[in-house]
């Protein structure tokens, strides 16, 4: 059931990857990257990440997302001009992707990490542990990740107001 | 049961290829933007598998860092974007490739 659960998850992602890369239209590469982030999510709880499951889907597939989706309803983003393709990186580039994710994968599935099983359905991070870990571990970053977000408000509002000058 | 930590690799590495293809192939500003994330989501896989495989929780407050990253990224960078287009009319990047109007 997790195998099957992992392998339906798993076709969405690399599904909706694609698809953001072959879609013309803005939008629609909007609309299958929440495919992937919502499908992650779900491959997050198969691993037992339940805190990063949740996070995923309220400030990935929310949030961010809906950022995405309403700057390209605000600048009208249509269709991608066509470029003209040099035939050189057709004629190299897909083979070579091709032969190096092969080999990638089969360096992976070969020299992989020994004893490298996963066990599934247990929950690994609940969301107590992660936040005692968050405020007693890792309490500096989380202040300074705040000075962050403070600093990444005040320059997205100073760069899109419109300069009255 | 078990599966192994290979998939998730193999899943997340193909995420990241993916998101590297369309950095470089794509032209409208926006969607460069999505490969930005769908390469940090990738890498959120790889931190998660690892996490779990390790029975730490450390990959997971990381990938929590990544993600508040990525949310400020995204501000700033889509509210550059708006101001490229105030001054440009065109989200393609091969048209914005001078510092100075």
């Amino acid at each position: 059931m997790h195998i099957f659960l992992f392998l339906l998850f798993g076709a969405f992602c690399v599904g909706g990857a694609v698809n953001l890369l072959i879609q013309r239209k803005t939008i629609n590469s909007a609309l299958s990257l929440i495919v992937v982030m919502g499908s992650l999510a779900l491959i997050y709880l198969l691993l037992g990440a339940e805190f990063v499951a949740v996070v995923q889907v309220i400030i990935y597939a929310g949030a961010i997302m809906v950022l995405y989706v309403f700057v390209i309803m605000l600048l009208n983003a249509g269709e991608e001009e066509p470029s003209k393709g040099s035939s050189v990186a057709k004629i190299f580039g897909i083979p070579g992707l091709f032969a190096g994710g092969i080999i990638g994968a089969w360096v992976l599935l070969q020299h992989g990490p020994e004893k490298s099983d996963i066990p599934i359905g247990a929950l690994y991070g609940p969301a107590n542990a992660v936040g005692m870990m968050l405020f007693t571990k890792y309490l500096l970053a989380f202040e300074v990740t705040s000075i962050l977000v403070l600093i990444a408000i005040m320059g997205a509002v100073v760069l899109a107001r419109r300069s009255n000058s | 049961m078990t599966i192994p930590i290979s998939w998730y690799l193999l899943l997340s590495a193909f995420l990241f290829a993916c998101g590297v293809t369309g950095f470089l192939i794509k032209r409208n500003i926006i969607t460069l933007f999505m490969s930005i994330e769908l390469m940090l989501n990738g890498v959120n896989l790889s931190f998660i598998a690892f996490a779990t495989r390790l029975g730490t929780l450390d990959g997971h407050i990381f990938v929590f860092f990544v993600m508040v990253v990525a949310a400020a990224e995204a501000a700033v960078g889509l509210a550059i974007i708006i101001a490229v287009y105030r001054t440009r009319e065109t989200l393609n990047v091969d048209r914005v490739n001078l510092l100075k109007l």
